[in-house]
């Protein structure tokens, strides 16, 4: 069997496996259908999240970009892990005790203002929608490399599935379809980590694999790494090379992001109790993590392995021939990704032999990193079956973030802003519609956007922690932790931390991630040495002083609102979870 | 009213923890994997040094331990102050 249909076999099969528990949990009673994470124990419900949490960005292109950026990339590892810290700690017990149907709806009613819902709205749109541009971008390398198309063609088939899966479906409200998702992604993640770990190093855990002996030269694997990279002239991989102050600010930048996105707050509203929202945050992180510790190995260990298979004698011999990718049968991943346009070779200098080295005149080949993680198994030589999984598991990461973050952008729409504030009388058909509306928009302009993103997946999805962390983070954690902050506060805080973070990513990136349109690059920011990618952590900081200095300056919390906050803060009393 | 001032010291009592946490979270990931990581230099592991570690697998390792420990404090801290579920 070849590997197209091997690949179509295994992502047809788990697809047909979620509609499958899709329809099996219909079968169940329609309560149950709504009541998404109610009555399902803990860790159930951590795999869910990390289903909901774990997207493309995780799955297809952190290790990509670890491969290429080493440790300077650390901060995607520490900044999507540690903000479940703060999540288990500052957020979600009380965001349950409050016990609401969505965040615009805790932000409205704490800062007891309709324009501070509906500023919450935007903000929450801006940053889903940022982050389906950087799934778009994820779901477009899967299909074009597993469907050997380009990637253009790739993203509007992923589009397409991505819309019939979260329009047509209810699936994103089945916890056990998100169950099963988180399975296949973790297996699919694993299995090639695992045999790659095991060929280089003999060791069959990955993580661990990372800092043991590489069998073949008998040297620490990273050390064995350092000394390739530094013979073709690449940057060491252990060492720093960005700013510390643009790696402190990006990591705060995705940790606190990470507490600020919508889609993965709404989890811990409908946990059974207060105590329940604390520990659904640590087995959720279990989950990640599992991922999360194999990622910089995958990182590392791909680009040991992209490196020798062009060096296959060594870094001082003649790299591969041109003659060698035509017709050696181990190198067809060479060619099929070259179809999809992202990767590239050129034997520029004439010699037949295609070289990769840092210097950019010499060299002659580019790798998307996007592609790494599913090239992944192929550069190792691993059995079909494993290819084909990756393929699906990638594809299962993509789907069920983007179904969250759709059924997220949809609710805003049609519950906060239509239901809350256009039109309370609206029919439930009414509001059906403009839900699905609102997705349908929403993935056509990422869908345009994705065309040309403004980074590989990872970045892009960088970006939408940076807004939500400029936004959403600081208007919660005020909202619980202090009664000072007012209504005229909390808006001018949101407003100002939101604007002067997009408005900083469109000069680095682009007015509406339009290429061209920049008036500056990350690679020479405007304000010292901070990247757009790092820039929400500033955001955040407005936000903070722009909200107290305003609430200083205007009138006192009302007594009532007050209550609201010593109530949430306290356990006892919480009600049962709200059916969603 | 006794009632509010139990709720004033389990806040404050929570809010302790909270700090302590934080600390302990702010040194293993920021600390040891980006602002301290010179100082850890000389600290070899695998092929390089305990701040790469760290910064890749220490700081996760760290935040895992934190949320379960802050979640048996805190059911420990409701049930004192009797404002647990």
């Amino acid at each position: 069997m070849d590997q197209f249909t091997l690949n179509l076999l295994i992502v047809g099969a788990t697809f047909a496996l979620y509609i499958g528990i899709a329809i099996w949990a219909r079968a169940g009673t329609t309560s149950e259908f709504y009541a998404a994470g109610r009555g399902v124990n803990p860790v159930m419900n951590g795999m869910a999240t990390g289903a909901d949490w774990m997207s493309a960005a995780s799955f297809i292109s952190m290790a990509g970009i670890i491969a290429f950026g080493g440790y300077d990339t650390s901060a995607y590892l520490m900044g999507w892990t540690g903000g479940y810290v703060l999540l288990a700690m500052l957020l979600a017990p009380y965001l349950r005790k409050f016990g609401k149907y969505t965040v615009p709806e805790f932000i409205g009613d704490r800062f007891y203002s309709g324009s501070a819902r509906m500023v919450a709205v935007i903000c929450l749109i801006v940053a889903s929608v940022t982050y389906v541009i950087g799934q778009m971008t994820g779901v477009g390398v899967a299909f074009s490399r597993f469907l050997e198309v380009s990637n253009a063609t790739g993203l509007y088939i992923g589009a397409g599935i991505v819309f019939l899966y979260a329009v047509l479906g209810g699936m994103k409200g089945i916890t056990y379809t998100q169950v099963a998702q988180y399975v296949v992604l973790i297996i699919a993640y694993t299995i090639p980590a695992v045999f790659i770990s095991l060929q280089l190093t003999g060791n069959p855990i990955p993580a661990l694999g990372l800092f043991s002996e590489h069998t073949a030269s008998g040297q620490p694997l990273l050390t064995t790494l350092e000394g390739l990279l530094s013979d073709l002239g690449f940057a060491t991989y252990t060492e720093q090379h960005d700013t510390t102050l643009n790696m402190f600010l990006f990591t705060v930048s995705l940790m606190i992001g990470t507490a600020g996105l919508p889609h993965v707050i709404v989890r811990f509203f409908t946990v059974p109790t207060v105590k329940d929202a604390r520990s659904s945050a640590g087995w959720a992180l279990v989950f990640i993590a599992l991922l999360y510790l194999t990622a910089p190995a995958v990182g590392a260990m791909a680009r040991l392995n992209l490196i020798t298979t062009f060096y296959p004698n060594g870094t001082t011999e003649a790299p591969l021939s041109l003659e060698e990718i035509q017709n050696n049968e181990a190198l067809d991943w060479v060619r099929n990704w070259e179809k999809t346009g992202l990767l590239k070779f050129d034997d520029k200098n004439g010699d037949g032999n295609i070289a990769y080295v840092a210097n950019g005149e010499a060299n002659e080949l580019t790798v998307n990193r996007d592609i790494i993680v599913l090239a992944n198994p192929e550069i190792a030589q691993l059995p079909g079956w494993v290819i084909a999984l990756v393929a699906a598991g990638g594809l299962a990461a993509a789907l069920s973030t983007a179904a969250g973050l759709l059924m997220a952008i949809a609710s805003a729409v049609s519950h906060d802003l239509i239901k809350g504030q256009l039109n309370p009388n609206i029919s439930e058909k009414g509001e059906l519609l403009a839900a699905r509306i609102a997705m349908g928009v929403a993935i056509a302009v990422a869908t345009y956007l994705g065309l040309n993103p403004p980074g590989f997946a990872a970045q892009t999805v960088a970006l939408a922690f940076g807004l939500a962390a400029a936004s959403i983070f600081p208007a919660l954690m005020m909202g619980i932790f202090s009664k000072r902050i007012n209504n005229k506060g909390a808006v001018a805080g949101m407003v100002a931390g939101l604007i002067v973070t997009i408005v900083y990513i469109f000069l680095h990136k682009g007015w509406f991630f339009i290429p061209g349109t920049n008036s500056f690059t990350d690679a020479d920011p405007l304000l010292l040495s901070i990247k757009s990618t790092s820039f929400g952590a500033v955001g955040a900081l407005v936000n903070f002083i722009v909200a107290y200095l305003v609430s200083n300056a205007t009138d006192d919390v009302p007594a009532d609102v007050q209550e609201l906050v010593e109530s949430i803060r306290i356990p006892r009393g919480a009600g049962s979870a709200v059916d969603h | 009213m006794s009632d509010n001032s139990n709720n004033n010291a389990y806040w404050a009592a929570n809010m302790r923890i909270i700090k302590i946490f934080l600390v302990i979270w702010f040194i293993c990931s920021f600390g040891f994997g980006i602002l301290l990581r010179p100082l850890l230099s000389g600290i070899a592991v695998g092929g390089t040094d305990l701040g790469f570690w760290f910064a890749q697998q220490g700081s996760i390792l760290v935040f895992l331990v934190l949320i379960f420990a802050y979640a048996s404090r805190m059911n420990k801290l409701d049930r004192e102050h009797g404002v647990d579920e």
